[in-house]
């Protein structure tokens, strides 16, 4: 079993790619070395900004010898058959092909060929380089003169297996058995004679290999840093992989700033300090108030212990804090309103009009939502949709695109605006993934449906929905947004009115802003609705509740009440654990399996009354009855909206329905009888598909 | 003590172009130099004007005239990084307590239709250098590859001299009564063309002068053109620097919509475009 250490030594690789090349790499190689037979026991692939490092054991020394049998024609064949076989099998003659007798069909030529197995290290030498040469990273570049692309110049190729050197050359670039260590604190040449030499041998040479370890070292150490000074970090899982992406030996450091800067909003620091910095923030664990310090990730233990790296450090946040403060109090100069204006610049979409139009367009769909979100008042509503956009042209989110909306809430109250109006600004664009928070005040509600219903209509109005992984206008999150704050605030929403009242709303700001490529409102609604019956199913699901049973919902159609269909979707779940559950269950099928053959034997459907003198067993006419009398009580439950009453209504058709097909025969000889009797059965469908369809239940 | 070093390394030693630009990389020395097959050494200070990073001298690191040291290096060698990390000890940047780190940044230019793969880099978290490896300028391959290093010298200075404050600054190398600070020198005009570039300049003329500039640089691209060889780019280039800074003082203005942004960088970029095209028939381009 051989051992296999490559090691890819380029110039600093962005943070952002480290990980997935290092993935590619072992999904490459391993690709490259499995084709010519060759398969690893284990496998590791690390990457550091300066390498990406792969290490295969269990490798065979040389892959199998392999035996192949190729049969040919017919002897006689046509010349170009003989050919094309000779060809295929790589043989110069026939001379060399066998003849098999076969008396049937007449004897024909037979190849044998063999292969020879192959030394893993000429397959490692055949394999790397063409791997290297067409490494998938999404953008590369040439250096020199040379004609090689990688993300950054490539310097060294260490190529190991079993300690001995597998040579070969890429574009000038030989491999050996060296590497470098860190850039500044080992910066001689090291020899390397296997994986676990050059594990240990890095390690001296202030080189952490594996990210995960760096991730581990930058939290640990900036959490006990925090703690000693009696604070909280305030961690961020993106900034501290771009950290662990940043250096090769991560050395944590603390460093401070003005307090007087701390006037400035708590985002706009934290995000000053992480955009540009890529420092985290600190904050006070009883006040949960941001403090006036910072940890920094360096890459050098220094020998004066770092105080020149934090004064540096301390100097360029001063400076960054500053700008963002020129930037802060520029914006408090004007009010959100007098910046409306300019939004007019700002296209929404080509065909949708500005985001002036949108602003003012969702103002008056704002205020019609006011009306169905209990609590909401009118014109704060308006007022908060109409401002929502307005910090898109100031000063902060030009700079800093991440706080828009923020921005807006502060710029709100600086303007002396309502409380609600503010913070509805704030929250307008809320939840912006699964794990957001969700508004849950009045007027933001109204607010962040509003901007979101204006989206989704209007883009799929201009045909542009999601297709595959495509979303580029983030039209799911937008759906999933609506789904979350319509479910987590128990909202009554007709989804299918505020469609058609959001296409109204396009309509009227003109024909000249609103393209004539805007689809038949009709379709967007079917569309649109569909496309929320898969968000919810996806939502659904990922909170535990069967796909098959929001199906059997959605399939009763006109379902566009969220809160009514999860209430739907709740009661059938918990019916369905019930022993009557599972048993109407299965009569419903069995109902509904008969009426399929027979109603397609018959071209006819089976519903229409029943010939109450027609019933004659006892069983046929106990169930008759039995749903005669569900009727009413079931529509008064489903017109109170109790699904768990109109389950309970259900469950007493348990027992008659099993009576039924225990003793009666549905396919009577007589014919009226038997008509009958299948009407029954539509009658059972009937009763149900008031609830589910109950067809598309499995079990 | 950098142009020593880079004098030393075989590089020319250039002035800065007497033209206002945003960045030496728009000194000829570098856009043009950087197209055709000849290999170039070169080094220079520019003084770069960004009408849009004025702070009205309030700001102790932003600046709309600030000076950059200029190394283009074609073909790229192989040790550039290395020559790069010498050159910040030449001038006392001690690599074993300050932290000296490569963090992405892609560069490109929409108004020279250029980009190139590189980093920014980091000493202590400043940004002291630009470090770029082209691959386009003016829509055109570069082939060798020239790498381009650009020093702001205002922060090295602040490191070298331990200062926080750009105005703070010794200038001079005087003391006490000797001592002439930056913002002896500079904050005065920081204060007064943050004015200008932000509430004053006369944009209709600024209008008028783009189109001028514009019109001047494609009249020289065309009559120097005799087919196979050009005679008159560097002219025609002049004219596509001034439309270029005549635009960036129109966007620090803020009469430029977003839409009408996008227009005026191309058409800068196809001035840059046509002006690259037309150096590669000439000597400079490798052109005979």
């Amino acid at each position: 079993m051989a051992e296999l250490l490559l090691e890819l030594f380029c110039e600093e690789i962005p943070a952002g790619l480290q990980e997935r090349a290092a993935g590619d790499l072992q999904r490459l190689v391993g690709e490259g070395l499995a084709e010519a037979g060759l398969a690893p026991t284990d496998a590791a692939a690390f990457a550091t900004p300066r390498r990406l490092m792969l290490g295969l054991t269990g490798l065979p020394e040389r892959s199998a010898d392999v035996s192949e049998e190729r049969k040919g024609p017919r002897l006689g064949a046509p010349d170009k058959a003989i050919e094309g076989f000779l060809r295929a099998a790589g043989l110069k003659s026939l001379d060399q092909a066998e003849i098999v007798a076969d008396p049937k069909k007449g004897d024909f030529y037979l190849a044998r060929i063999e292969r020879q197995g192959r030394q893993t290290s000429d397959v490692i030498a055949e394999v790397v380089p063409e791997v290297i040469r067409r490494f998938p990273w999404p953008k590369s570049m040439r250096w020199g003169s040379g004609r090689l692309r990688w993300v950054r110049p490539m310097h060294g190729i260490l190529c190991l297996l079993d300690g001995e050197i597998v040579a070969f050359e890429v574009e000038g670039i030989e491999s050996g058995n060296t590497t470098l260590g860190h850039r500044f604190m080992a910066p001689e040449p090291i020899e390397i004679t296997g994986l676990q030499d050059y594990l240990a041998k890095l390690k001296a040479a202030h080189v952490v290999l594996d990210p995960h370890a760096r991730r581990q070292i930058i939290i640990e150490h900036a959490r006990r840093a925090a703690s000693e000074a009696d604070l909280e970090l305030v961690e961020d899982d993106g900034l501290l992989n771009e950290n662990a992406g940043l250096v090769e030996w991560p050395v944590v450091l603390m460093g401070a700033f003005d307090e007087a800067y701390l006037d400035v909003p708590a985002e706009v620091l934290i995000t000053s300090m992480k955009a540009h910095q890529k420092c985290f923030s600190l904050r006070d664990p009883k006040t949960s108030k941001l403090v006036n310090r910072f940890i920094l990730v360096s890459n050098l233990i220094a020998e004066d212990g770092g105080s020149a790296i934090i004064a540096g450090n301390e100097r360029v946040i001063r400076a960054r804090l500053a700008d963002a403060r020129f930037f802060w109090d520029q914006d408090l100069k004007s009010s959100l309103e007098s910046r409306l204006p300019r939004l007019n610049d700002l296209i929404f979409h080509a065909k949708l009009g500005s985001v002036h139009d949108k602003s003012h367009a969702v103002a008056r769909l704002a205020m019609d939502l006011s009306e169905v979100v209990p609590g909401a008042n009118k014109s704060k509503c308006e007022q908060a949709a109409l401002l929502s956009k307005a910090d898109l042209v100031s000063e902060m989110v030009g700079e800093f695109p991440d706080l828009q909306g923020v921005m807006g809430g502060y710029y709100a109250r600086n303007d002396g605006l309502d409380e609600a109006v503010g913070q509805a600004i704030a929250q307008h664009y809320a939840p912006q993934g699964p794990s957001d928070a969700v508004p849950n005040q009045a007027t933001a509600i109204v607010a962040a449906l509003g901007d979101k219903l204006y989206s989704l209509v209007g883009f799929f109005g201009i045909d542009e929905r999601p297709t595959g992984s495509r979303d580029p206008y983030a039209l799911r999150r937008a759906a999933l947004g609506i789904i979350r704050i319509v479910l987590e605030n128990d909202l009554r929403i007709g989804l299918a009115h505020w469609f058609t009242r959001t296409a109204e709303v396009y309509r009227d700001i003109g024909e000249d802003v609103v393209s004539e490529n805007w689809t038949d409102a009709y379709d967007v609604n079917a569309e649109l609705l569909a496309f929320f019956a898969d968000r919810l199913k996806v939502y659904l699901r990922d909170r535990g509740a069967r796909h098959d049973l929001i199906d059997a919902v959605f399939s009763l159609g006109n379902q566009d009440d969220l809160l009514l269909v999860v209430k739907r979707v709740e009661a059938l779940g918990a019916f369905l654990e019930s022993d009557d559950g599972v048993n109407l269950l299965a009569g419903v099928k069995r109902a509904q399996n008969i009426l399929r053959i027979e109603e397609k034997k018959d071209k006819r459907a089976y519903d229409g009354a029943l010939e109450t003198k027609l019933l004659k067993d006892k069983e046929e006419k106990a169930l008759a009855k039995a749903i005669g009398e569900s009727k009413e009580t079931l529509t008064k439950a489903l017109e109170r909206e109790d699904f768990a009453g109109a389950m309970a209504v259900l469950a007493k058709l348990r027992l008659p329905v099993d009576a039924f097909f225990d003793h009666v025969t549905v396919n009577a000889d007589d014919a009226k009888l038997r008509e009958n009797r299948l009407k029954l059965l539509a009658q059972i469908r009937s009763a149900t598909l008031s609830v589910a369809d109950f067809s598309k239940i499995e079990g | 003590m950098l142009q020593h070093y880079w004098a030393d390394f075989g590089c020319v030693i250039l002035q800065p172009y007497d033209m206002e630009v945003g960045a030496g990389t728009f000194h000829p020395a570098t856009t043009l130099r950087a197209l055709g097959p000849r290999p170039w050494k070169a080094a220079y200070v520019q003084p770069s004007r960004r009408p849009s990073d004025g702070r009205y001298g309030d700001n102790p690191n932003r600046l709309q005239h600030y000076y950059q040291f200029q190394v283009a290096l074609k073909p790229s060698p192989s040790d550039i990084q290395q020559l790069y990390l010498d050159s910040l000890s030449a001038i006392g940047i001690d690599a074993k307590n300050h932290d000296v780190r490569f963090v992405e940044d892609d560069w490109e230019s929409p108004t020279l239709g250029a980009l190139g793969l590189g980093w920014e880099v980091w000493c202590d978290g400043m940004e002291v250098s630009q470090f770029t490896y082209f691959q386009q300028v003016g829509g055109f391959d570069c082939d060798p590859v020239t790498g381009e290093l650009t020093y702001g010298l205002e922060r090295l200075a602040m490191y070298v001299q331990g200062v926080d404050n750009v105005y703070d600054l010794n200038f001079n190398g005087g003391e006490g009564e000797e001592k002439v600070a930056y913002g002896d020198v500079f904050r005065q005009a920081e204060q007064e063309y943050s004015r200008f570039n932000f509430e004053h300049a006369n944009t209709d003329m600024l209008l008028r002068h783009f189109a001028d500039a514009e019109d001047e640089c494609k009249a020289l691209l065309e009559a120097g053109d005799e087919g196979e060889r050009h005679v008159m780019v560097l002219p025609a280039y002049d004219q596509c620097i001034k439309a270029s800074h005549i635009f960036n003082l129109l966007d620090a203005r803020g009469v430029i919509s977003v839409t009408e942004r996008q227009a005026y960088i191309l058409r800068v970029r196809d001035l840059a475009k046509a002006c690259c095209g037309a150096w590669l028939k000439t000597a400079g381009g490798g052109h005979g």
